[in-house]
């Protein structure tokens, strides 16, 4: 293409650009930005959408739920999980150093992100025998075993998945498997002894 | 493309077409004039059997979406439906479902048969990455085809696999999340998530097709490998595709249809699993997730990594280190029959995939985990040490000096006339050489 006869100035070897150099490269980059600004919406459509948006809160009457029992109900499609510990399971959480946890983390939306994953601070605030969590394994979303009387709870007598063997203890930290977090705790609050709003 | 045209339109209309949109000499030159080595084997008719199952699930699966509803309340009694009110709603459906495993069986023999013979070599390495595309599309298209039943496996296996995503959290805190949630168009795996399952499932086929048209371009310019994996050197090396090739796939197809067939009709659940048939259930998992039969070896390998990031990027570098099978091979033979030593290894690497296949399908524990971690180190060390060392120690066999040379002797200075010689009865030729 370097035919030096050209008429085309874009094309000869002067290193300066040329009006048309300017030209060509402005009309490509609006180009450019105009379809990536016509494909946002094409993608961002996929988002959850207003609908899944609004069901943003749960309320739960827990008054029924006794010591050593526990109740799952949905929330944003999601399982959650609450479990009214008996003071034994309350006694081994506490009891268990967070240095011995593989995940640190409290992962409890309603406090910081860097809080320990200590027992108070995956327990319900100021109601210590309450456990919120999204019933959902860190690892590949299955629902773990735990919640029912007879089920499995695996070695540390708190939940246990069953699809790749990922065990929890009794406040819900990963103990053993290949799940890499604590399960999660949404954001709740007691609004009074017996009722939970959860979101 | 890569031989000259012999088509040679006969009448004012074939004239006409070919001065215009000449699809007819396309046709002519690609499939039925087209020079095809003469040694080809069975394993050769993959392709077209491939072809057939394409064609076969787009199909069905067209005439299923005209029953089929999408929706999360509604898509599992549809799918019932479908098996007891819909006229053939049985035969289309058990057709379908059985159609993607065949098309698996398929897909794999025809990629073995490209890894053995060296077919991904030079010149044909696009060839092979187009292929391995293909593949890839096959098991998103058929991953997303599962869930539509939206059984309890259906539902769990989107679950498992979509928050496979999930795992990028421990790379960019978040990230892994929103691409999840962006995935599911809500905050778990619920109606949104089947309804644009649907809509890629019924779009990637033809994407699929597409690709198979730019795989078959770039297998017509090089010509296809064989057996002996050399190079075809004169024309007495290749005969026209029609009637040679037409004939033998046409056979093998047709075999191959009978296999299909009798799943369809005597086991066509036999591949499936029971709890596809519980809907749906969010709040329950099944006690033990397995995949279908196809993804099993890619799930052991998942699950042989104990780390979650680390168990997906294997999972993803098990397919994907195809893409890079023509550079990690360093030998210059293409076909295996004449590598002794790498021919070892290739059956072991076979093996290993069966094996993998099977373990996949069993709970990680125990002896099954420390087995499923042996195969999966094989599985990588095939590719990546096997594949570059073997190819520079090993000494192969002795190649023939041509494609046609084993069976009809070296070729003479005046070319024979290659169709008469081959009528000459067999027990005269000795005589005639003595």
């Amino acid at each position: 293409m370097a035919n030096h006869d050209t008429l085309d100035p874009s094309l000869t070897d002067d290193d300066e650009p040329t009006r048309r150099d300017v030209i060509l490269i402005a009309a490509g980059g609006f180009a450019a930005i105009g379809a990536a600004a016509a494909i946002w919406p094409l993608l961002d459509q996929m988002s959850p959408d207003a609908s899944s948006l609004s069901l943003a809160t749960t309320d739960v009457d827990v008054s029924h739920v006794e010591a050593g029992q526990a109740i799952t109900v949905v929330w944003r499609g999601k399982p959650i999980f609450i479990r009214h510990r008996t003071e034994k399971e309350i006694a081994e959480a506490k009891d268990t150093p967070v240095d011995d946890l593989p995940d640190p983390l409290a992962r409890n939306a309603n406090l910081p992100e860097t809080a320990s994953a200590a027992d108070d601070n995956r327990a319900a605030k100021d109601r210590e025998p309450w456990l919120v969590m999204i019933g959902i394994c860190t690892h590949l979303g299955c629902i773990p075993k735990g919640q029912a009387v007879g089920d499995y709870r695996g070695e540390y007598g708190g939940w246990f998945c069953p699809c790749h063997g990922s065990q929890y203890d009794t406040a819900g930290r990963i103990r053993k498997g290949p799940a890499p977090q604590n399960l999660a705790i949404p954001p709740y609050a007691f609004t009074s002894d017996t009722k939970i709003k959860i979101g | 493309m890569a031989h000259p045209s012999s088509y040679e339109p006969n009448t004012g209309i074939e004239r006409w077409i070919d001065a215009r949109l000449p699809v007819p000499r396309l046709m002519h030159d690609q499939f039925l004039a087209f020079p095809t080595p003469r040694n080809l084997n069975y394993w050769w008719t993959f392709g077209g059997i491939l072809t057939f199952m394409l064609a076969a699930q787009i199909a069905t699966g067209v005439v299923l979406a005209m029953h089929y509803v999408p929706s999360e309340h509604g898509a599992f009694d549809s799918v019932e439906k479908i098996m007891r009110d819909v006229n053939w709603g049985w035969l289309l459906r058990y057709s379908h479902a059985v159609g993607a495993s065949m098309f698996f069986v398929a897909v794999y023999i025809h990629t073995f048969r490209g890894l053995y013979y060296g077919s991904y070599k030079a010149p044909r390495e696009v060839l092979w990455i187009l292929g391995v595309l293909i593949l890839l599309l096959m098991i998103a298209t058929a991953f997303m085809g599962y869930s539509l039943v939206w059984g309890q496996m259906s539902f769990w296996a989107v679950t498992v696999i979509t928050n496979l995503f999930s795992s990028l959290d421990s790379v960019v805190p978040g990230l892994g999340t929103r691409l999840v949630q962006w995935i599911w168009g809500g905050f778990s795996v619920g109606g949104p998530t089947l309804n644009r399952l649907y809509s890629l499932h019924y779009l990637f086929p033809f994407i699929i097709a597409g690709v198979v048209v730019l795989h078959i371009w770039a297998l017509h310019i090089p010509g296809n490998n064989n057996p002996t994996g050399i190079d075809v050197k004169t024309a007495r090396d290749t005969v026209p595709f029609h009637p040679y090739y037409t004939i033998k796939d046409g056979f093998a197809l047709v075999a191959f249809i009978f296999l299909f067939a009798a799943v369809v009709f005597y086991a066509p659940n036999y591949l499936g699993h029971p709890d596809n048939y519980v809907p749906a259930n969010p709040l329950q998992t099944p006690p033990h997730i397995v995949p279908e039969w196809y993804f099993l070896p890619f799930y052991a390998i998942l699950r042989a990594i104990p780390n979650k990031l680390l168990g997906v990027i294997a999972l993803l570098s098990s397919i994907s280190v195809l893409f890079f099978v023509p550079w990690l091979d360093t030998s210059r033979v293409r076909s295996t029959s004449y590598r002794p030593i790498y021919k070892w290894f290739f059956w072991a690497f076979a093996v290993t995939c069966v094996a993998l296949g099977y373990l996949g399908s069993q709970q990680p524990e125990g002896v099954y985990l420390v087995l499923g971690r042996i195969f999966t180190v094989y599985y990588f060390a095939f590719f990546l040490l096997v594949m570059p060392i073997v190819g520079l120690i090993e000494k192969p066999r002795g190649l023939p000096g041509s494609i046609t040379e084993p069976v009809l002797g070296p070729e003479e200075v005046a070319a024979p006339p290659a169709p008469a010689a081959r009528k000459v009865p067999l027990k005269r030729k000795p005589a005639e050489v003595a």
